[in-house]
């Protein structure tokens, strides 16, 4: 593949990094980015990821756009309130960039169906929203040896890692499985700086990038989290846990199930 | 003695627990909260019976979700 005049100045800024060059963009043009969740973490990094010239980009989502979204999940626009998600994220996507190829998949992510979604892919993006969706897909992309950026925002505060499955520490290493259904502050509605995941989800944009180029140091063996109110930006480094029930030594995870999603309680609400 | 918790030193005059130390942190909930000690995770089962020693460097590692607490 050789780039065209069009492309090579339309990525003219990646281009001229030595480290990307040529060759690098048309390794962004022949890769493939699944997004799990167009949601306030997948906005920026399919937005972001679709100007960089990545060539396939897959989109998991099942929900439709509503009003509380348009506070942080760029995205969708104010003409996509009641719109499927999917579709709303394939439009701008393929505003900022017309030769991206979008693939869309209108289901939330279940352990029936999203191996097979996920093993066509390079890279994966979890921008989900819940924590069953969470260790479903650090378990999928175990068993299909996909590596993947992990994230998650609350309030003021944001994380992420990237795994590599099998070879550096996953989600389920630092903590096991799902909270306690009892224990959870059960509520939909706690709230999130908007700002929050663009800073988080443009952080996954770039490991994704970063990851397809061989560039730099990834965020693997370590949580990076940060704390918008003080701003600090901490790296915690986090060893392989021997006793994880997924990739440790004795694992009990076999097969890729569901975790129960954990149901609202507003009664006890302490968010 | 002293503590690193969260990358920040921190002063304890007594010998304490891991559960211990959530409380005096006041974690609000510690089910909500993975524990890491030098350099290895901690089991749930074990915050009760681990007990901190000078110079140990604990981290405090939240579940945290997308926009939601669920």
């Amino acid at each position: 593949m050789s780039l065209t005049d069009e492309q090579i100045e339309r990525y003219s800024r990646h281009i001229i990094l030595q480290q990307v060059g040529g060759a690098g963009q048309e390794k962004l043009l022949a890769s493939k980015v699944l997004i799990i969740g167009a949601g306030g973490l997948g906005a920026p990094a399919g937005l972001y990821l679709a100007a960089a010239g990545v060539g396939t980009i897959g989109i998991v989502d099942g929900d439709n756009v509503d009003l509380s979204n348009l506070q942080r999940q760029i995205i969708h626009h104010t003409a996509d309130v009641g719109a499927e998600k999917i579709r709303s994220a394939e439009a701008k996507i393929l505003a900022i960039n017309p030769e991206t190829r979008v693939r869309t998949y209108k289901q939330w992510a279940k352990a029936d169906n999203i191996r097979e979604i996920i093993r066509d892919y390079d890279f994966v993006i979890d921008g989900t929203d819940n924590f069953a969706a969470k260790f479903l897909v650090n378990d999928a992309c175990y068993f299909e040896k996909v590596p993947f950026s992990h994230a998650g925002i609350l309030r003021f505060d944001g994380q992420l890692i990237t795994v590599l499955p099998g070879e550096t520490t996953c989600y389920r290493c630092i903590f096991g499985g799902p909270p306690p259904a009892d224990a959870v502050p059960s509520c939909s509605q706690a709230g999130v700086l908007g700002v929050l995941a663009g800073v988080i989800g443009s952080l996954q944009a770039t490991e994704a990038i970063k990851y397809l180029l061989g560039l730099g140091d990834l965020l693997t063996g370590a949580l990076l989290t940060y704390d918008a109110l003080s701003m600090d930006f901490r790296k915690v480094s986090l060893n392989r846990n021997p006793q994880c029930p997924l990739c440790g030594d004795d694992p009990k995870i076999t097969e890729l199930k569901d975790e129960q999603q954990i149901l609202c309680d507003p009664k006890n609400c302490e968010c | 003695m002293n503590l690193v918790v969260n990358g920040k030193n921190t002063d304890i005059s007594d010998s304490m627990t891991v559960t211990e130390l959530l409380a005096k942190e006041d974690v609000k909930m510690p089910q909500m909260v993975s524990v890491e000690l030098n350099g290895q995770i901690l089991k749930r089962s074990e915050f009760e019976t681990t007990r901190l020693k000078d110079d140990d460097k604990v981290e405090f590692l939240y579940y945290m979700g997308g926009g939601t607490c669920l």
